[in-house]
């Protein structure tokens, strides 16, 4: 059992997310930033997709009431077990009774706490993430509170704790490029957009969540002022509303919208988008679909090949 | 289905996203053909496509692209158009909505009579009177997108969106109609408030309506009549 001490700002279990009810308005939801979910979750010898905590900006105070295999992924919240800091990166035991404190760090937005085993939490449709738009599944639909009491699955086999190898750790680092293809509104803004798009950079607003990244910059200019009919929607969209800011739906996003879509970015940056926090400046980089494809493989090769070394 | 005489348009929308739009949009035949071809995508289960987003005459489908290509979606698009084509339309199923009007479960109902300069009666029964189509759900989990209101009851959406618009919610805004099926902000107008379920992740069938579907609402009571 994990007892919550202190929620953190808004720390939620997700998995790698559900996909098939769309068509019912359920985003596929999941982890921001799946590729560190997808790491802190090998530190510990689980599978990819096991949930994990998911925290955001200034992360929990968490009491261990059980020993414990745990590591942490993603942005570097400055973490301590107790009087030891806790790397992020890394896995460690924890022993019952250690208290982890993961007060925030300086840059990038979300974290990942895995468990060796994985934290508990019901298959409802088809995964074990909390979906916020709907809330359900996770812990009861919701961020956690103070006070919740997390179960821990079964912990496989134990490995001995172990740390991403720092080299490939750099070339996590943010780079605030964000690649796009064009479209698919295109028609409905001036030929130059992209352009323009592609020469400023925006500055990520503090009205940013896991449905979208609100942009502030120089306005996108629309055509026309006719309302688009609602529309399907992908996370990675960057929408531009009337007022010109453009907004890039995160991963809970409505699974619709009304607002034209300028262009959309490639899945091999969508973890980069679900680590933008507020202050962060952003540029975009308008790329061919075969350049998108070859940088999703390139990643994936990357990550099956991540090298593991004992700490 | 009937026949609708356009070929579906297909673009990128996506590095794992393909979009599919009809030319004319939003008319009811539109809004069958993609109810028809969401049905035949759904029973092919092709490869690597992960969701179906439904829109008015447009579909955006979300897909691993690792596990396929544009062009393999593509591919089953238009095999999922062709057999679309040649299977007669089925009755669509009609699900009652029972909708308490005006009072707390309709603050907006006062207000959406002042617009259209009708009383609050005479917007209930505007809004009881047609049978309704789910276009499509979306924007939250369970929400139906309903064509067939009646036009004097457009109304432009509220100029403050609510920060929190209760479950159950039923609302129209800027020629829409439609059911806040879980709690959320909203920006559309509440004319009532309906006690059915219509989304429970709980169940095998986590929404009451499917594209495709006939609605229509009910008088429940209520204190705006």
């Amino acid at each position: 059992m994990i007892r919550v001490l202190r929620p953190g700002l808004l720390t939620t279990i997700q998995d790698l997310g559900r996909d098939g009810w769309a068509g019912v308005g359920v985003p596929r939801g999941g982890a921001a930033d799946p590729r560190a979910l997808r790491l802190g979750n090998r530190l510990v010898g689980n599978a990819g997709n096991a949930p994990a905590l998911e925290m955001t900006l200034a992360g929990p105070t968490l009491l261990f009431e059980r020993d414990a295999v745990a590591a942490l992924s993603g942005a570097d919240f400055g973490a301590r077990l107790g009087a030891r800091r806790a790397d992020a990166w890394s896995s460690f035991a924890v022993r019952a009774g250690d208290v982890l404190e993961c007060p925030g760090g300086p840059s990038m937005a979300r974290g990942y706490l895995c468990v060796a085993g994985g934290v508990e939490a019901p298959v409802v449709l088809g995964g074990r993430s909390t979906c916020l738009p709907g809330l359900f599944g996770g812990h009861e639909g919701r961020a956690l509170r103070a006070g919740d009491a997390l179960r821990l699955a079964p912990p496989p086999p134990t490995a001995a704790p172990r740390r991403i190898d720092p080299e490939f750790v750099r070339q996590l680092a943010p780079r605030g490029r964000l690649r796009v293809l064009p479209g698919p509104h295109l028609e409905r803004f001036p030929p130059e957009s992209l352009a323009s798009l592609s020469s400023s950079g925006y500055r990520v607003s503090t009205q940013s969540n896991r449905v979208g990244v609100r942009l502030q910059g120089p306005p996108v200019r629309r055509l026309g002022t006719d309302e688009m009919p609602t529309e399907g929607m992908v996370a990675g969209a960057v929408q531009v509303p009337a007022g010109g800011e453009p907004i890039v739906l995160g991963v809970d996003c409505g699974t619709t919208g009304g607002y034209p879509v300028l262009a959309s970015v490639i899945t091999a940056d969508l973890p980069e988008l679900g680590q933008l926090r507020p202050g962060d400046v952003v540029r975009f980089g308008v790329v061919t679909l075969e350049d998108a494809l070859e940088a999703l493989r390139e990643s994936e090769r990357l990550l099956a090949a991540v090298p593991l070394v004992e700490s | 289905m009937s026949p609708v005489p356009q070929t579906p348009r297909l673009s990128i929308a996506a590095d794992h996203a393909l979009r599919v739009a009809l030319a004319d949009r939003s008319d009811p035949a539109g809004c069958d053909a993609i109810a028809a071809l969401v049905r035949r995508l759904e029973a092919a289960s092709v490869p690597g496509i992960r969701n179906l987003h439904a829109g008015f005459g447009t579909l955006v489908i979300d897909f691993d692209p690792l596990v396929a290509s544009h062009d393999q979606v593509a591919a089953a698009v238009e095999a999922a158009w062709a057999a679309a084509a040649r299977e007669a339309p089925p009755a669509p199923r009609v699900v009652e909505i029972p909708v308490r009007y005006g009072g707390p479960d309709g603050p907006d109902l006062d207000d959406v009579g002042r617009l259209t300069g009708l009383t609050p009666a005479e917007v209930v029964a505007r809004h009881l009177a047609p049978l309704y189509r789910v276009a499509f759900l979306g924007f939250m989990p369970g929400f139906p997108y309903l064509t067939g209101l009646d036009p004097a009851l457009t109304v432009p959406r509220l100029p403050h969106p609510r920060v929190l618009v209760p479950k159950g919610s039923v609302a129209i805004g800027a020629g829409q109609a439609g059911v806040y099926a879980c709690e959320s902000p909203g920006g559309w107008r509440l004319l009532g408030r309906t006690t059915l379920d219509l989304f429970n992740a709980g169940r095998e069938e986590p929404s009451r309506l499917r594209i495709g579907d006939a609605v229509r609402f009910v008088d429940a009571g209520g204190v705006g009549r």
